[in-house]
């Protein structure tokens, strides 16, 4: 099948798509953006996560056909052209990226939580990430991270 | 021909030398998902491998038939062991392993047979079309039994031991005052690392291969392989790609023989990937252990002898099993002074999955089992448990278990005063009740009652590095030139940046002694000498001293150079800000004027200290260069009525010898005790039969942020004169200290013996 989907503000095209395919394995194996991660494959680590139409999912979970006619923002979407977002910034700065490879669904899932949050607690922080597996960081600079990220939007928002 | 997406060389402009806390080259890239991991790689004409596994942890292969997966259309080869040109096993310590299963199957999910189609949907269904004959037989799987049942059969031609170590100190049937035992046990914890194995290989015109992967040790992984496809080493060319964290998992071989056969017979590109289940299936875990312990100690609380048995499971290949038991042995007292000593530890092999390197390899099983008896032993003594540690501590000059002389700083006891010292966390019945901070959560299980507190200790030492005589080394090639009217150094080894930092490192030696503020990193491949493996905590040991070998070579030659230029002796000129300065800090020279178009290159290894054998009848030598020490202290709350945890807080002190990237030194204790909470309550591969039950992320937990606590961390600085720049490796010891910690404070929390870890609700509630 045919599958039209908009990707990071692009609308893009892909033939051929067979029916089991998941949204991941489009965005990755057929439309060239390998940014967002395989690693459960089953909606337990949250590597793949994406913006669907605003909302952040697991894109292993989505069919590729059910993306037909959505907006879909992965994590090569969220820099403006050079210039980082302050949540990729903030996670280069605290150190919060180590293998990286959990580390462009969690930037998605705290670029949500301090969309979302102007001012976001720890408690809630924690509450919005723990949908995001990492092996290597023990969290601690994550966190920091994302404190750092919601301080600096918040300050530009005054 | 490079595939697209390929290994990026890093050369973002980034400033700090050692001591500093720069950031990371390759940070940038991955924030932005540039950074290509070797499950991005791609081909174009590439084709899709994938790998029949045994669904049998014991069996007879009666015979394989491919020919119904060949005629799938899109299928582009099947290959058995009857494919495999050279050599069908492989092996780190022994050649004990199929490349493809041959007569028989030895563990649940071992590869039988691989083929390559066009896309990896057809790939899966097509592994359905191979047929196997299997007779089925009994599985060995008491590890306990294994070691002393001889009339079980062989799993290997020698039989079903491993390894036996024997260590006996001073006078092994001492006796004491005050004696406590138990028996401990430890489950198998898995590495879990976020970035499943995976690997492209091409296919190239000299008839050799080229394999772009993520792994711990190119020249190991290229040595096998070649032995493998019967190809002499330089046709074996292998990149290191973005690696998705490894912790002693990516040690063995998984897809590397496999994805070369498929390209060289295919003559295609082949890309493997493996989903979460098969990577549970496809590297080696964490040695399940039984320890038997038994502490003898005076009234006053100082250790008279220790005396322990320990069983380790290697399951069906030896992997690193023997590396295992001579770390167990030689580091199962602990970090305390013992003068007597009869220590026995076996690695033997079973129908269990294959165990090999994990994170604090060989001390995480002991430490677990001896910091519960040194509990165990101070409430014998009534004594404070962080009393009773310090008083037995090791120090600098001390003897351990294998005769051995710490010639080199060994904090133990500050390290425990330290974390003793450490503000504890408010009493949650005297603060506001936030039910998301109690055992729980918004679960909404309690809001309090039934919660008791508890603070534990653990302490541990772990050797670094490779051990037992090894020589163990590691090569750099560094590059100083002029490009853009700028002196820029180049790096270039084999070492594999698996997440730990070294690609930072390796820059912030360069930038040190080379006095430049530009340092690439070229790609890690075997086109340099091997660096040895990413595992130890020895990379910046090692390959630290490697890079700054060659960047001391490289500045004796500009010095030379310089010398000649300027008409002077080159003794004690140095490189500083792009300069070359003389001892008094006159400038004598621009390090560009002096390159000119003449660039420097020097390649350099670093080897540590000889180590030696252990005897094998005392167990006694000189086994490890060097060790390193940490210790946590955990508080934990306990919902008794449900037997649910809640780590409230973990503290850690560490002894890094030389903080050489501070902040990424803390980030190292904090992912390393992360590891350990897992392994204390959630983490294990839970095997029946030999059967793994839970090879996925739904049924084999980790820590999510929610699971990790608060840390406070407290690093101390003292120096090792036999370490380059006085470096201790720091990524193991957090790992295996936290462990003992939070099952202590558990214990202390309950009154509960909790013989084994991980500790589960059903533990806690004796249900």
């Amino acid at each position: 099948m045919r599958v039209n989907v908009t990707v990071n503000g692009e609308d893009r095209q892909a033939d051929h798509v067979w029916e089991g395919e998941s949204l991941l394995y489009l965005l990755r194996e057929r439309l060239g953006l390998p940014g967002s991660k395989n690693a459960c494959e089953q909606g337990e680590c949250g590597s793949c996560t994406v913006y669907l139409d605003g909302v952040p999912a697991c894109a292993c979970l989505v069919a590729a056909g059910q993306a037909e006619g959505r907006e879909v923002r992965t994590v090569e979407g969220l820099a403006d052209g050079e210039a980082l977002d302050p949540v990729q910034e903030s996670f280069v700065e605290c150190g919060a990226v180590q293998c990286g490879f959990c580390t462009p669904g969690l930037l998605v899932a705290a670029h949500d939580l301090i969309e979302r949050t102007s001012e976001p607690g720890d408690a809630e922080i924690r509450e919005a990430l723990a949908g995001n597996l990492c092996r290597c960081t023990g969290y601690e600079k994550i966190l920091d991270a994302v404190r750092l990220a919601a301080a600096r939007k918040a300050e530009v928002a005054k | 021909m490079n595939p697209a997406r390929s290994p990026q060389t890093l050369d973002d402009t980034i400033t700090g030398g050692i001591g500093e806390s720069p950031l990371r080259p390759d940070g940038v890239l991955k924030v932005r998902g540039e950074f290509a991991y070797s499950s991005d790689l791609w081909h174009e004409d590439m084709l899709w491998g994938a790998t029949l596994r045994s669904p049998h942890p014991h069996a007879l292969i009666t015979g394989i038939d491919t020919s119904a997966a060949l005629a799938v259309p899109g299928v582009h080869a099947v290959l058995t062991h009857e494919d495999v040109p050279g050599e069908n096993v492989y092996g780190l310590k022994y050649q004990d392993t199929p490349a493809l299963a041959a007569d028989r199957v030895r563990y649940q999910g071992e590869p039988v047979a691989i083929l390559a189609a066009d896309h990896p949907e057809i790939a899966r269904q097509a592994l359905k079309e191979i047929e196997v004959g299997y007779e089925v037989l009994e599985p060995i799987t008491d590890p306990e039994r294994a070691a002393h049942d001889h009339t079980l059969p062989h799993l290997h031609p020698d039989g079903n031991l491993v390894r036996y170590q024997r260590i006996v100190r001073g006078d092994p049937d001492a006796e004491a005052e005050v004696v406590v035992s138990g028996v401990y046990e430890i489950g198998m914890q898995d590495q879990a690392f976020l970035g499943p194995e995976s690997g492209l290989a091409v296919p190239a015109e000299d008839g050799g291969v080229d394999l772009y992967l993520a792994t711990q040790w190119l020249h190991v992984d290229q040595r096998q392989t070649a032995k493998a496809l019967g190809l002499p080493l330089e046709k074996v060319r292998l990149t290191l790609s973005g690696v998705g964290g490894a912790f002693g998992g990516r040690e063995d071989l998984s897809m590397q023989i496999h994805s070369c056969l498929l390209a060289l017979r295919t003559g295609k590109p082949v890309k493997m990937v493996y989903n979460r289940e098969e990577s549970f299936f496809g590297h080696v875990h964490r040695h399940p252990a039984k320890m038997y312990y038994e502490h003898g100690a005076t009234k006053d609380g100082d250790l008279v002898y220790v005396r322990a048995r320990l069983y380790f499971d290697g399951g069906a290949y030896a992997s690193k099993t023997p590396v295992v038991v001579g770390n167990g042995t030689t580091l199962s007292v602990g970090p305390y002074d013992v003068p007597n000593a009869r220590i026995e530890g076996w690695g033997v092999y079973s129908n269990n999955p294959t165990c090999g390197a994990m994170r604090g390899l060989g001390a995480v099983q002991p430490t677990y089992a001896y910091e519960s008896q040194m509990d165990k032993l101070a409430a014998a003594l009534g004594m404070d448990p962080a009393e009773l540690r310090i008083r037995n501590a090791m120090s600098e000059g001390s003897a351990n278990v294998t005769g051995q002389v710490i010639d080199f700083p060994a904090p133990v006891a500050e390290l425990v005063q330290r974390v003793r010292d450490m503000p504890l966390p408010p009493e949650h019945r005297t603060s506001p009740v936030d039910i998301r901070n109690l055992p729980g959560g918004t679960s909404n299980t309690t809001h309090g009652e039934g919660v008791v507190r508890g603070i534990g200790y653990g302490v541990t030492i772990k050797n670094i590095s490779y051990a037992e005589g090894l020589d163990d080394y590691s090569t750099a090639r560094v590059r100083l030139e002029v490009l853009g009217g700028e002196a820029v150094a180049m790096v270039h080894t084999a070492a594999a940046e698996v997440g730990q930092g070294l690609v930072t490192v390796q820059q912030q030696i360069a930038r040190t002694e080379l006095g430049v503020p530009r340092v690439t990193v070229h790609p890690a491949d075997t086109s340099v000498g091997d660096a040895g493996s990413s595992s130890a905590s020895r990379q910046t040991y090692v390959t630290g001293g490697a890079v700054r070998n060659a960047c001391r070579a490289v500045a004796e030659r500009v010095f030379a150079r310089a010398a000649g230029r300027l008409g002077r002796s080159p003794e004690g000129m140095a490189l500083s800000g792009g300069k070359i300065v003389a001892s008094d800090g006159e400038v004598l020279a621009a390090l560009a004027d002096i390159l000119g178009e003449d660039a420097i290159e020097e390649t350099r290894e670093y080897h540590h200290r000889p180590t030696h054998p252990l005897d094998p009848e005392t167990g006694q030598g000189d086994a490890h260069v060097q060790y390193g020490f940490s210790a946590h202290r955990a508080v934990v709350d306990v919902d008794t009525e449900l037997g649910l945890v809640k780590v409230v807080q973990l503290d850690c002190a560490q002894d890094v010898g030389k903080a050489m990237n501070p902040d990424a030194v803390v980030a190292q204790i904090q992912g390393g005790s992360a590891q350990g909470l897992g392994l204390a309550v959630m983490e294990e591969i839970q095997v029946r039969d030999g059967k793994v039950r839970n090879p996925s992320f739904t049924d084999y937990l980790i820590p999510t942020v929610l699971d990790m606590p608060p840390m406070r961390i407290d690093v101390l600085e003292r120096a090792d004169p036999h370490a380059p720049y006085g470096v201790r490796g720091v990524g193991e010891p957090p790992t295996i200290s936290a462990t003992p910690a939070i099952a202590n404070a558990i214990r202390a929390a309950t009154g509960l013996e909790l013989p084994r870890v991980p500790i589960r609700p059903e533990h806690l509630t004796g249900t």
